[in-house]
This record gives C-alpha cells, sequence and structure tokens, in this order.
C-alpha cells in the first residue's frame, strides 16, 4: 500500500518531462504546429475502385512528402479520403463536408468530370480551392459554350490535366492521317465525359474528312452490347471509337470482337488502365488510346515516385492519373505555402484563408511530377502533352507524342 | 436493316430473355405459393454466379481441364450456394413472417438483398490471375473476370451465336421440360399446384405445405444458378451488384407473362428480352426514330411493353396462377 503513491508520481513526472520534451522541440524548429486538410474525393469502391485508390494513394503520398519536408513550415498537412462511387451527388454531399469542415484547404478530385460538375457550386460557394488531376471534360474550366466563348464558371476550380479538347481530336486526327480510317462508329456511355469526348472526336474527325457511320449510346449500368455490337458489325465502320470508361469499353472490345467484326477500339485515357486488357482479351489487341502524357518513370523525380509507390506495396497501380493527382495535392500545398510566405510565415484566420488559398493557386507555379504546374486563366495547366498508346502482346506500349 | 441482322437481334434477344426467363421461374414459384415477391431473388442469381467462380478459382485442378468438362462442377458448386441462401433465407427471413402483413416480408426481402450484396462486395474469396500469378483478395470491389468458353462463334447463315448462348439456350429448354414434369407427373409437384390454388385446404388434405414451399426456394435457387453461370460465360464478368438490374429484368418478365405461372415466366423473358434487343437495335435503323434506339433506351422499351400488356391483358400473356385470397 505505501509504495502506491511512487510509480503515480513517477509516471507523472515522466509525462510532463515528455511534454516539455515535446514543446522544446517544436517551439526550436517551428512554432506551435497547426493541422490543415486537404479533402479527396474520387469512386474508391465499385467498377471504377482500381482508379480512384490509385488516385488516394498518389495523393496520400504527396501529402506525405511535404509533411517530411516540411514544405509550409509550422503546417501539417492531413488526406480526407472520401468516396463519391462515381455518382454526382454523392461526390456533392463529399463536397459538403468538406466545406462544412473549417480545417479544409482545398479538395483533391473528382475522378469523373460529372462529380465535379456536382461539386463546383458547393465548394465555389465557400471559396474552397478545388484541383483535379483527372477531370478532362473542357467545360468544367470553359463554360458551356467552351469552343467559341469561353467563360471560366467557378474561380476555385483548376486542374492539372489536359482537356478531352486537346486529347479526343488528337485521336481523330491520328485515326485519319496515320491509321488511314475513314470510316468509324462512335460509342458513348451518356455520361459528361462520355458525350463531350464523341463530340470533340466527331468534330475533328468530320472536318478532316472521315463520316462517322454508326452513333450508338448505351448505359454504363449495362453488361448487354449485342445490339450496339450487331449495329456496328453490320456497318462499314473501320474502327470503334468509344467515349467512356474502361469497365464498359473492355466488354464492348470483346463482344464486338465475338460477334465477328475485328476492328480496333479508340478511346480517351478513362479506357488506359491494365483492366481494360483484362477485361476485353484478345479484343484489345491494337486498341490506340490516347493519355495526357507519357507514362511516367524517365526523370529522376518520376523514378523516385514510382519506387516510392512500388515500396509502399498498394494493390492498385498508381495508373495514368496518379501522378496528376499528386501534383494536384502539391498545388493545394503550394498554395498554402504562398499565403504562409506572404503573411510571414504566418496564416490568415480560418474564413479569410480558404480564399487567400484559392487566390494562391491561381499564381501557383512549381516543378511538379508531370512537369511544370502553373494555371491560365481558365484554371488549365498551362503545360500539357498527348501521348498515344496502343496495346500489343497483351500489354500498353507508347506510339509516341502525338498533336 | 437486312434479313441477318433481323435474326441477328433476334437471337440475341432469345437468349437473354431466356437468362430473365430462368430467374423469373423463381420469381413465380414463390409467389404463386406465398404471394411475395422476393426481391432478393436477384442476389441469388448474383450468388450462383459467384459460387461457379469460387469453385473455379480455388481447384486448381480445374484450370488443366477444358472449361466444358469444369462446368458441370462449377454449375453444381453455384447451384448449393444458391439453394443454400435461397433455403435459408425463408427459413430465417421469411417464415417468421409468415401471415405478417404483406408489406413487412416485401421490406425485409430488400433489405435481405443489400445483406447478400454487401457479403459478397466486403467479404467474398476470391484468386484472381494477374500476370500469370493467382492473387487472392477479399471482397469483390470490382468487377470479376470469369472464365471463357473455348472455340469460335457458330455461324449459321450469317447469323453469329456463341457457345455461351447455346449453353443458355440449353440451359432454358432443358429446366422447363424439367419444370413441366416435375409440376405435371410428380407427387410433389402436384402437391404445389394444390398448395398454391389453396395453402388451407391443401394442408388440410394433408400437404406439408411448409416444405412445399422450401422446394419452390430451392427450385428457384437452382434456376438462378444456372442463369448465374450463363451471364458470366456470356459477358466474362460478375460483379456484385449484377443481380440488382437482372433481378427488376426477371420480375417485370415474371409479371408480363402472368405472375404464378412458370410457363409464363418463361415466355415473358423471352419477349422481354426480344423486345430489348430489337428496340435497341432495330430503332437504329429508322432515320426518324434514331435517337430512341440504342442501348440507351432499351429498358424504356422494355417497360413500355410492359405498361401496354397490363393495359390490355392485366393477367398477363398466359395468365396469372394464383389461388384465390379473397
Amino acid at each position: 500500500m505505501r509504495n502506491r503513491p511512487f510509480p503515480r508520481i513517477g509516471v507523472s513526472v515522466l509525462a510532463a518531462v515528455l511534454a516539455l520534451g515535446a514543446c522544446g522541440t517544436r517551439s526550436e524548429e517551428t512554432g506551435a504546429t497547426t493541422t490543415l486538410k486537404i479533402g479527396f474525393d474520387a469512386p474508391t469502391t465499385g467498377q471504377l475502385s482500381a482508379v480512384g485508390l490509385g488516385m488516394q494513394h498518389s495523393a496520400e503520398m504527396a501529402v506525405k512528402e511535404a509533411n517530411a519536408k516540411n514544405l509550409v513550415p509550422g503546417v501539417k498537412f492531413e488526406l480526407v479520403p472520401k468516396d463519391d462511387q462515381a455518382t454526382p451527388s454523392i461526390g456533392q454531399q463529399n463536397a459538403s463536408a468538406f466545406v462544412a469542415d473549417q480545417d479544409v484547404v482545398g479538395v483533391v478530385g473528382a475522378y469523373n468530370s460529372s462529380v465535379s460538375q456536382s461539386m463546383q457550386p458547393t465548394t465555389a460557394s465557400a471559396n474552397l480551392l478545388q484541383i483535379s488531376g483527372a477531370n478532362t471534360n473542357p467545360t468544367l474550366t470553359r463554360g458551356a459554350k467552351h469552343k467559341d466563348a469561353p467563360k471560366r464558371p467557378y474561380k476555385n476550380y483548376f486542374r492539372t490535366v489536359t482537356t478531352d479538347a486537346k486529347e479526343a481530336p488528337a485521336v481523330a486526327r491520328y485515326a485519319y492521317n496515320e491509321l488511314k480510317l475513314k470510316e468509324v462508329a462512335t460509342v458513348n456511355d451518356g455520361k459528361v465525359y462520355g458525350l463531350g469526348v464523341i463530340e470533340e472526336f466527331t468534330h475533328e474527325f468530320e472536318k478532316l474528312g472521315g463520316k462517322i457511320v454508326v452513333k450508338q449510346q448505351i448505359s454504363d449500368k449495362d453488361t448487354d452490347y449485342s445490339a450496339v455490337v450487331s449495329n456496328i458489325k453490320s456497318s462499314s465502320a473501320q474502327a470503334l471509337m468509344y467515349g467512356g470508361e474502361y469497365p464498359q469499353a473492355g466488354p464492348l472490345a470483346k463482344q464486338l470482337k465475338a460477334a465477328g467484326k475485328d476492328i480496333p477500339l479508340l478511346g480517351n485515357d478513362a479506357v488506359y488502365d491494365d483492366e481494360f486488357i483484362a477485361l476485353a482479351g484478345d479484343a484489345a489487341e491494337g486498341a490506340y488510346v490516347v493519355t495526357a502524357a507519357e507514362p511516367i518513370g524517365n526523370s529522376q523525380v518520376q523514378q523516385k515516385f514510382v519506387t516510392d509507390y512500388k515500396a509502399a506495396s498498394h494493390k492498385e497501380p498508381y495508373g495514368i492519373f496518379g501522378p496528376y493527382v499528386y501534383d494536384a495535392t502539391m498545388a493545394i500545398i503550394n498554395s498554402v505555402a504562398a499565403v504562409a510566405k506572404a503573411g510571414d510565415g504566418k496564416l490568415p484566420e480560418k474564413p479569410e484563408l480558404r480564399a487567400k488559398v484559392t487566390e494562391a493557386a491561381q499564381n501557383v507555379a512549381f516543378d511538379g511530377l508531370t512537369g511544370k504546374i502553373a494555371f491560365d486563366e481558365f484554371g488549365d495547366n498551362k503545360n500539357y502533352s498527348v501521348t498515344m498508346n496502343t496495346v500489343k502482346d497483351g500489354k500498353w506500349s507508347v506510339v509516341g507524342p502525338v498533336g | 436493316m437486312t434479313l441477318t441482322e433481323l435474326l441477328q437481334l433476334t437471337t440475341g434477344g432469345v437468349v437473354l430473355g431466356a437468362m430473365y426467363g430462368l430467374i423469373a421461374v423463381g420469381y413465380t414459384m414463390v409467389y404463386g405459393i406465398v404471394q411475395l415477391i422476393n426481391f432478393a431473388h436477384g442476389e441469388i442469381f448474383m450468388l450462383g454466379a459467384f459460387g461457379a467462380l469460387f469453385v473455379y478459382a480455388w481447384v486448381p485442378a480445374l484450370h488443366e481441364i477444358s472449361l466444358w468438362l469444369a462446368l458441370p462442377i462449377m454449375l453444381a458448386a453455384g447451384t448449393v450456394i444458391s439453394v443454400v441462401a435461397a433455403v435459408a433465407a425463408e427459413r430465417f427471413a421469411y417464415r417468421p413472417l409468415r401471415g405478417a402483413p404483406r408489406l413487412a416480408p416485401l421490406i425485409t426481402a430488400i433489405g435481405l438483398a443489400i445483406v447478400l450484396q454487401q457479403l459478397i462486395f466486403l467479404y467474398a474469396p476470391l484468386r484472381e490471375l494477374r500476370d500469370d500469378r493467382w492473387e487472392t483478395t477479399v471482397g469483390a470491389k470490382q468487377p470479376q473476370l470469369f472464365p471463357q468458353l473455348p472455340g469460335e462463334a457458330l455461324q449459321l447463315g450469317g447469323v453469329t451465336v456463341q457457345w455461351a448462348d447455346v449453353l443458355t439456350l440449353g440451359f432454358a429448354v432443358v429446366a422447363m421440360l424439367g419444370l413441366a414434369y416435375f409440376v405435371r407427373r410428380t407427387r410433389t409437384g402436384r402437391a404445389m399446384q394444390a398448395a398454391a390454388q389453396d395453402p388451407d385446404i391443401a394442408r388440410l388434405m394433408g400437404i406439408d405445405v411448409d416444405k412445399i414451399i422450401v422446394i419452390a426456394f430451392a427450385i428457384g435457387g437452382a434456376l438462378a444458378a444456372a442463369a448465374g453461370l450463363a451471364h458470366g460465360l456470356r459477358y466474362g464478368q460478375i460483379t456484385f451488384d449484377m443481380g440488382f438490374i437482372a433481378g427488376l429484368k426477371a420480375f417485370t418478365a415474371a409479371v408480363l407473362g402472368g405472375i404464378g405461372n412458370v410457363y409464363g415466366a418463361m415466355l415473358g423473358g423471352i419477349v422481354l428480352g426480344v423486345v430489348e434487343s430489337l428496340a435497341a437495335g432495330g430503332l437504329s435503323y429508322v432515320d426518324a426514330v434514331q435517337q430512341f434506339g440504342g442501348g440507351a433506351w432499351k429498358d424504356v422499351w422494355a417497360f413500355v411493353v410492359l405498361i401496354l400488356v397490363l393495359l390490355i391483358r392485366p393477367r398477363g400473356l398466359l395468365g396469372e396462377r394464383t389461388g384465390d385470397r379473397a
């Protein structure tokens, strides 16, 4: 009984010492630490979960690195991932949750253009910075009349990837000039992204003198495409341009080949995924798909990213969008850093902080994983490139840059 | 549109319809006896497909032999899982609610459907061949690849027919012949007819109605499993939520054919499949209505046909066969 108080005192002394010690190191290096949150939104369950999780892991790596390198002195970042199930209404709920949390200074996301379309008004209402590493629909930054009279709808929305307005016409030109295709069938999935891709493709392909012989639409809830397939089969189409994502592109290519129409599939970056080859099987062979950049791995920073990603042994690959999401996350962190620098290391109070960060994003400029990151007056990345890829022997291989 | 194209679309529609029909039989038999719309039946179909995939993934010996030889084992495994799930659902979810207001078991069925979906989504023990290596994963969070039948598709005068299509039609024919024999000629089958007409009188005549209900669930489960296997072989992938749409279509087929009527369920399925296929494929050839064709509109036409049939023949194509419950 007598001995009891001693251990207690011992523990409290120890705790006090530890606490003092902790305070000591903190004040020595950085002053008081604040934790700021970065929201993350992507489909991390369901059909698109492989892409979504690859993006999430990439964003996590960016946050980890920023914290390790202490990019913003005195600020620790924390990623808050949310699943949108590729559904606009859920994305909008997530956006509301991010807006409600005063610690959130920026949002990375979404994957689907349709989801971002629903998130934009919500994040804009709170002046909350939103940067996507995967949205390619041009209207998100340039408004409905993006070709003739571009007008930026939301000042708080930016993206690190290039747009369909650059990618889909590149497919059309490649198909017409290099592959010598004159007649093409198009199929879209009825979503904002898919419709946009086909619109851009058709515009360019017809301008070049090509002909769209079949125009079809499928639903992303469907698995049976036999009606669409038999339409294409009886047409003179030399290739199928698909506007949509790999979970439908794979089976569609497979069913088309099984029906006896052995024509290549053309597509934009949402088709570029190993899962496409797995789903399509033999039918994937000879497919031509553009991506917003070369698969990374050339420069030193890129190699470091690849090694670090491998070391973390995630099941899902970072895919084509992982590096862009990494850069999107870094762009938010750099914006916060710029605000901190302008205030001599002090961040403004919470409600004001968001507006300042969004303002800073417009002028941010840094060397990212995918190249220089800086935004134009619409919020699009100034630096962009488009690369053509094809499936050869069951693997993606790079054809080269296309204009 | 040429004749060949018309035939191609019709063939596709018949095969799709046969699959709907196989699932619809389960809806209709159960409804005929207990007047329950078993909305979890689509999930029983999904479980059948996953059961077949489980045995294929976990028994390495099956990878060595031709898929044709592995099929009976896969079908057996799918059937076991579907039947066990269907019977367990009856025993633990629906039987305690027998005699409760009709809404109670209906809501239970919807709840059960969500539970079964999420179980597969979160806990399905799967193995997948990736880069020549078998990898184990838990939970079907992505579409799962289903093994494919070897061999070229059949060409019948310009119409392409996949081997999986032949198999689907085979399942449907065997199932319908078997059911016809069972219902008309066997003692249990006749007892089932009696229970459907009037369960109380049937019970007075010495029929164990509870047993008959279990058998109805079991038969429905077995046919759904065959449909599940056919779905996997036809489309090459299965997902945890594939039962929802398929179940809805099959329910529509059952109503279209006359609920409670097993032949009606198959006929309703085939009509639905052909309408979908012709509407989606055929309308695209007519310039004036091209925008109403294509895959995006096919569900609309399927339900338009349902509404028309219910307006003109409210009891379905072949007439309802349910007891008098006034």
